[in-house]
């Protein structure tokens, strides 16, 4: 995995709740078999007027200039505000591919869905929280000056501004280590390969049942 | 010491190492693979040269890409018209053979929508870890599992480990009380929950639902209602195990042997809260108040009775809330205080991993049969969860019933569920769907979802527009 360290970036915008999956990526680019590419189709419906195609050449598409995303304001953003309930319906880890592919490395929303957010920790994007006071501040600050630029420090769990305040903010000891080293979480789980099989051979005295081919 | 909740049991029993900083190495002991999220899992596994943990710990089939006519079908993969589905679908094949993953084939029988497929193999079990790279993973949840949706780089974390890192849960306890009325659904009081707690009142909770009215569904109505806890926030719903429970699950083909049965039937009555057990959280409903529901916006919390009126977003103080209504109407192509039965509809979907089983295709059939599809409807589709649901259903009738009345009867797949394939909507049309999701665009671009039971569903195949069903039964 990416290591994610520290980040400045230019902060866009999303002020709506409820952000859900098929928005971030529409189903009909989940076809691909790849990881990579799906930049040009986040948030497909809004950024565009015509409806998306698999292997479509997007520069080619109308704008929906009224987005957030493509105005020119927010170009180059790697930072993106969001409200609650960001991320939720499906697990398409096509989600973050799809930020990440398009430059944002930072969420910050009020909460995620779950399957989300764990999904954002194992690209090496970083999903922040904070309250919705915060929130509300950042979302009038970014407003009012154009090129708006955060920094995150991951270490030391801060967002600082541009001038110098700084905000707090929470995230599991284990994922934060994930996050600055890079870790890759399989290798880090068969280093317990002993406790893996060791489970099983005692699981399989306990209910046999749950070990027996399936044909 | 306080009991344990139904959940902390499934966790305590499938913990393989408490992890530094909280989070746990939890077993799993089922883990479920389609086309669409697996694929990059695989390619990441054969790039770091790993294999498998415990192949007979999977179990795959396609269901979201896969074409819904029988004449796509009939010509097999090499047959399905679009070329990027196909090579979809090709690689889950690719895959499962070459490591020997149990698969049911696009046109084996018992291919179907993989929460269909696992309970009605036997290859969900109670007591069980279940994960899948799809959030309605919570299904499984109805047989006193813990079963919840993974990302794809999880995926690839349980097929290299069988085990999974994650943080325990918080419980609740969501608990209806009463008795259903005629005509009101395990659909309808998963609704009515969502509708109560919000799309994200279950976030950071594993749910355990229980009282009198989800005891006595039966394992397709808690399979409905576990379906939906993803909808709530909820990665994970339950039911504790019970004698429906066992009795669902006896004798299927993945079930426990003779050898095994009465060990395992022992050790599966443990999977229930204790009496004293605490919870984070207690949410009651009231069953027998419930009447049928239906979906007006774009979030599954957008709920109301079909007695009910479209809200009107001057009356919402919250701004947040208010800009969500406004929006919500706008894109539903609706206005405020429109009563629900004045929405008139263009489709019809019964099908999905909420509502496709054998219990939901009969139930719709009862209200279809000997009427006709109104004409302003422009296609009726029920789409069966599975091979054997579709041979169930044929067996007795149904297929006749729905055709005759105007309906198209197709071949096992999630459809227009989320619309992958060639089943969708067009801009602007409504639909009635048995399905989970109304999210902007789930079912077609520009396409307008309204989530109901499929009672609800046929009745509005029938009328043209919503109506509530309870008045159609009682003209039977
Ligand atoms: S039926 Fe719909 S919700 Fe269920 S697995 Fe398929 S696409 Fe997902």
């Amino acid at each position: 995995m990416r290591k994610f360290v520290q980040h400045s970036g230019v902060v866009v915008p999303l002020d709506r709740a409820n952000v859900d999956t098929d928005m971030i990526i529409p189903k009909q680019f989940l076809k691909s078999i790849k990881r990579s590419g799906f930049g040009p189709n986040l948030f497909d419906e809004y950024r565009y007027l015509d409806e998306g195609e698999v292997g479509q050449d997007c520069s080619l598409r109308p704008l929906n200039t009224e987005f957030v995303l493509n105005q020119s304001r927010y170009k180059g953003c790697s930072i993106l505000l969001a409200r609650e309930n960001f991320g939720c319906g499906s697990s398409r880890e096509h989600a973050p591919w799809a930020l990440d592919d398009f430059g944002v490395k930072v969420i910050i929303a009020s909460s995620y869905a779950e399957i989300f957010y764990n999904n954002c920790l194992k690209n090496g994007l970083l999903p922040i929280v904070l309250q919705d006071e915060q929130l509300d501040k950042l979302f009038e600050e970014v407003a009012a000056e154009e090129g708006y630029q955060l920094n995150i420090d991951l270490k030391n769990q801060q967002i600082i501004k541009p001038g110098g305040e700084q905000l707090e903010f929470e995230i599991d000891g284990f994922r934060k280590h994930c996050l600055l080293h890079g870790l890759d979480d399989i290798s880090l789980t068969l280093q317990y390969s002993e406790a893996i099989k060791s489970y099983e051979a005692r699981r399989e005295q306990e209910a046999p049942w749950l070990f027996e081919e399936r044909r | 010491m306080a009991g344990k909740t139904l959940y902390d049991k499934l966790w305590d029993t499938h913990l393989v190492r408490q992890q530094e900083a909280g989070s746990g190495l939890i077993y799993i002991d089922l883990h479920l693979l389609h086309e669409v999220t697996s694929p990059q899992a695989f390619e990441g596994l054969r790039t770091a040269g790993r294999t498998p943990w415990r192949i007979s710990g999977n179990l795959a089939t396609p269901d979201h890409n896969v074409p819904t006519t029988l004449q796509e079908r009939l010509t097999g993969v090499e047959g399905i018209a679009d070329p990027v589905s196909r090579i979809q679908i090709e690689t889950l094949d690719d895959n499962c053979s070459r490591f020997g993953i149990v698969e049911f084939k696009m046109n084996d029988p018992r291919q179907g929508i993989v929460h269909v497929v696992g309970p009605e193999q036997g290859a969900t079990l109670p007591g069980m870890t279940v994960v899948c790279g799809d959030s309605h993973t919570s299904t499984h949840g109805a047989f006193g599992a813990l079963a919840h949706g993974i990302g794809t780089s999880e995926v690839e974390h349980v097929l290299a480990t069988q085990c999974l890192i994650t943080n325990k849960m918080k419980n609740m306890l969501v608990r209806v009380d009463g008795r259903l009325s005629p005509g009101v659904t395990a659909k309808d009081v998963v609704l009515a929950i969502i509708g109560k707690i919000g799309t994200a009142g279950g976030t950071g909770y594993a749910i355990e639902f229980g009282g009198e009215v989800v005891r006595n569904l039966s394992m397709e109505g808690r399979m409905t209602i576990c379906n939906m806890a993803i909808e709530a926030g909820a990665r994970a719903g339950m039911v504790a195990v019970d004698q429906t429970t066992i009795d669902y699950v006896e004798g299927r083909p993945f079930a426990p042997g003779r050898e095994h049965w009465q060990q395992a039937v022992e050790s599966w009555e443990r999977f229930v809260s204790d009496n004293d057990a605490v919870f984070d959280q207690r949410v009651i409903l009231d069953g027998s108040a419930v009447i049928p529901q239906v979906t007006w916006g774009t979030s599954p919390e957008m709920v109301l009775p079909v007695d009910g009126n479209v809200p009107d977003p001057t009356e919402e103080p919250d701004a947040t809330r208010r800009q969500s209504i406004e929006h919500a109407l706008a894109y539903m192509g609706l206005s405020a205080n429109q009563p629900i039965t004045d929405i008139l509809l263009d489709r019809v979907f019964i099908g999905s991993c909420t509502n496709a089983r054998i219990e939901d295709l009969r139930e719709a059939a009862a209200v279809v049969k000997g009427c006709k599809v109104a004409s302003t409807v422009k296609q009726a589709l029920v789409v069966p969860g599975s091979g054997l649901v579709k041979a169930q259903a044929e067996k007795e009738g149904l297929h006749m019933v729905f055709r005759d009345a105007g309906f198209e009867w197709r071949e096992p797949g999630c459809s227009m569920c989320l619309a992958m394939n060639a089943d969708k909507l067009g801009q602007g049309e409504h639909c009635a769907s048995t399905s989970n999701r109304n999210f902007e665009g789930r079912q077609g671009f520009h396409g307008r979802t309204h989530l109901v039971s499929p009672l609800m569903a046929a009745a509005a195949a029938i009328e043209g527009h919503f109506v509530d069903v309870r008045t159609l039964m009682s003209q039977l």
